[in-house]
């Protein structure tokens, strides 16, 4: 394979989500303060690349939709041992819901040039709509699978793709070029010593604004995105102590309902 | 067209229906009620038309079937082709999809190819003054819930989680059932399925389950560990103790949870049998959502669970295992 694309998010750590507060006004939330991460199932995705270049030599290329002051979560993606990373940022592209954010990472794709294999993550922690990854796949025109729990390369570029389902799994042979979510089961991202993110403090980054991809506005950011939000409220932490009563049989449906509506089953 | 529709896509592997179809139907019914539109089931398979009935029975007033054998097992591409021509052909006002493995892949596609507005993991659906559907989105883990609108890109999509909505009872109806036709050049241009392999999901290590099932002394015997493993397996999560069940023998030192043993941060903890001190707790008060099941209505797991509920496991959780597992079959 001769060249690889790995999408990746900074996402806001996990960490410190409670100390997430929402601005009553405006109704978005307030990021000052709080670090961010690369989003955790987009290591994964990154493996899966590195994996491919360790093998074939393919040139692993980041790609990530995010404002400027993301750049140090790429530069870590870069020490994993990714070859180049394109940052797209732009206040054009503020507010964009995932079928923008799809259309501006796809005209990204484009420009970057031909490729094998694009790289996801299967969600990001902080939207987790997952929705992107199929989006940017329909608007290439090419394949795609999701909850990738195994990738196999076998000659001729041929894959064969294991993904979780809810009742087991399906094994698909595919080829390239193809689009992959990858899930946590995939692979083991690789260790990085401090020195080797250090190393990366002075790795190039670029970025791109739309005066580069020249889309038109109307299609993108927030007056560009078919969703719009119309409210957001804040869930209250802390335990809701509700008590569940009745016969065995009725606290068992009660209690199934509740596991599937968490998205257990 | 007439009066607007509210589509639902109907999920079935092998001819099983996805209950969160049904539960769509549910909710599809009462949206309709109130906006004076008709519901329609979108059903894809190969020799699926004998469901056709039983979504009719959930509040279907039109089943739309592809029936081919192209359509089995599920394959995106093709899926996403027949749902495109359908929507093009009829233009529906809504469509609905459940948030499984499958719809969270098929939903987006389609969605990018309709180039519309597509909301994720909705927790409620509701109808604003205007007709327009509003989309309830959980985000950071919960923490928020937006409310999303598409104002003016048809249709006007969502996913929903499973068991969000209530599955209604089925009663006799009278719908109609409308084939359609796949077009000749139908894309089987992507992955091939080589393999759909059935299997229980495997145990996890403790500390990264996201569902760890906990049990403590009132478990009472080895035979009710088993139902607390089998539980665990049945929502891929992995099995913690307290400190009796290991020196019982039930658990191995591994599984304990607490001050003495492993912190523990699922998204689901189901504690059972549990008493609820605090030695155990710290290693479990960082759970995002706690279950407990106790006889003692006193337990103090009870001040620190979401969900208490008051009752012996030992007639629970078998009825639980049951519930969890049922699906409607074609007879």
């Amino acid at each position: 394979m001769e060249r690889v694309i790995v999408c990746v998010k900074p996402v806001p750590d996990p960490k410190v989500w409670d100390r997430l507060r929402m601005d009553p006004v405006t109704k978005t939330l307030i990021r000052e303060g709080i670090p961010s991460v690369i989003n955790p199932l987009d290591r994964h995705a990154l493996e899966a690349a590195l994996a491919i270049k360790d093998v074939s030599g393919a040139e692993v290329v980041l790609l990530s939709m995010a404002p400027r002051d993301a750049r140090p979560v790429l530069r870590e993606a870069l020490a994993m041992g990714a070859d180049r990373a394109v940052l797209l940022s732009d206040k054009a592209f503020a507010g964009s819901d995932t079928l923008a954010t799809a259309l501006i990472l796809t005209e990204a794709i484009r420009r970057i040039g031909p490729f094998d294999l694009i790289c996801c993550g299967n969600y990001t922690l902080d939207g987790s709509t997952a929705q992107v990854p199929s989006q940017i796949a329909e608007f290439l025109g090419i394949p795609n699978i999701m909850h990738v729990a195994h990738m196999e390369l076998e000659q001729d570029k041929r894959m064969v793709v294991t993904q979780k389902i809810e009742q087991g799994y399906v094994k698909l042979a595919a080829e390239p070029p193809l689009l992959l979510s990858f899930t946590k089961k995939a692979n083991k991202p690789r260790f990085l010593s401090f020195l080797e993110i250090l190393a990366a403090e002075k790795r190039e980054i670029s970025t791109w604004t739309n005066t580069d991809l020249n889309l038109d506005e109307s299609r993108i950011g927030l007056g560009g995105s078919p969703t719009k939000m119309a409210d957001m409220l804040l869930r209250e932490k802390g335990r809701q102590g509700l008590r569940l009563e009745g016969s065995p049989e009725e606290i068992a449906h009660q209690l199934a309902n509740k596991i599937r509506q968490l998205g257990f089953i | 067209m007439g009066e607007p529709q509210i589509w639902v896509f109907i999920e079935q592997r092998r001819n099983v229906v996805h209950d969160v179809g049904l539960e769509l139907l549910g909710k599809a019914r009462e949206l309709a009620n109130t906006g004076g539109a008709r519901v329609a089931a979108l059903l894809l398979g190969d020799g699926v038309l004998p469901l056709a009935d039983t979504l009719i029975s959930f509040g279907a007033d039109i089943v739309l079937v592809a029936d081919h054998p192209a359509l089995e097992p599920y394959r995106l591409l093709p899926y996403t082709q027949v749902l495109a021509e359908a929507c093009r052909t009829r233009q529906p006002d809504i469509m609905l999809f459940g948030a499984t493995s499958l719809g969270v892949e098929l939903a987006p596609r389609l969605a990018a190819r309709l180039k519309t507005g597509l909301s994720a993991h909705c927790i409620d659906l509701q109808l604003d003054a205007d007709g327009h559907l509003l989309q309830m989105v959980p985000g950071w883990g919960g923490g928020v819930v937006a409310t999303i609108k598409t104002p003016e890109h048809r249709p006007q999509m969502a996913t929903v989680m499973p068991g969000v909505m209530q599955k209604p009872q089925p009663a006799p109806r009278s719908g109609q059932v409308i084939p359609l036709t796949p077009s000749e050049d139908l894309d089987l241009s992507g992955p091939r399925v080589l393999e759909v392999h059935r299997e229980e999901p495997q145990e996890l290590p403790l500390e990264t389950a996201e569902v760890v099932v906990a049990g403590g002394f009132g478990v009472g015997s080895p035979e009710g560990w088993k139902l607390l493993e089998e539980l665990a397996r049945l929502l891929g999560g992995a099995v913690g103790a307290t400190r009796p069940p290991v020196d019982e023998g039930w658990a191995s030192e591994e599984q304990m949870i607490g001050q003495s043993g492993k912190t523990v941060r699922p998204r689901l903890y189901i504690g059972v049998g549990i008493s609820g001190m605090s030695h155990h707790v710290v290693g479990m008060d960082e759970a995002e959502f706690v279950v407990a099941i106790n006889t003692d209505p006193k337990a103090a797991i009870f001040e620190v669970a979401d969900l208490a509920i008051v009752g012996d496991q030992r007639e629970i959780i078998p009825l639980l295992l049951d519930e969890l597992r049922g699906r409607v079959k074609v007879s």
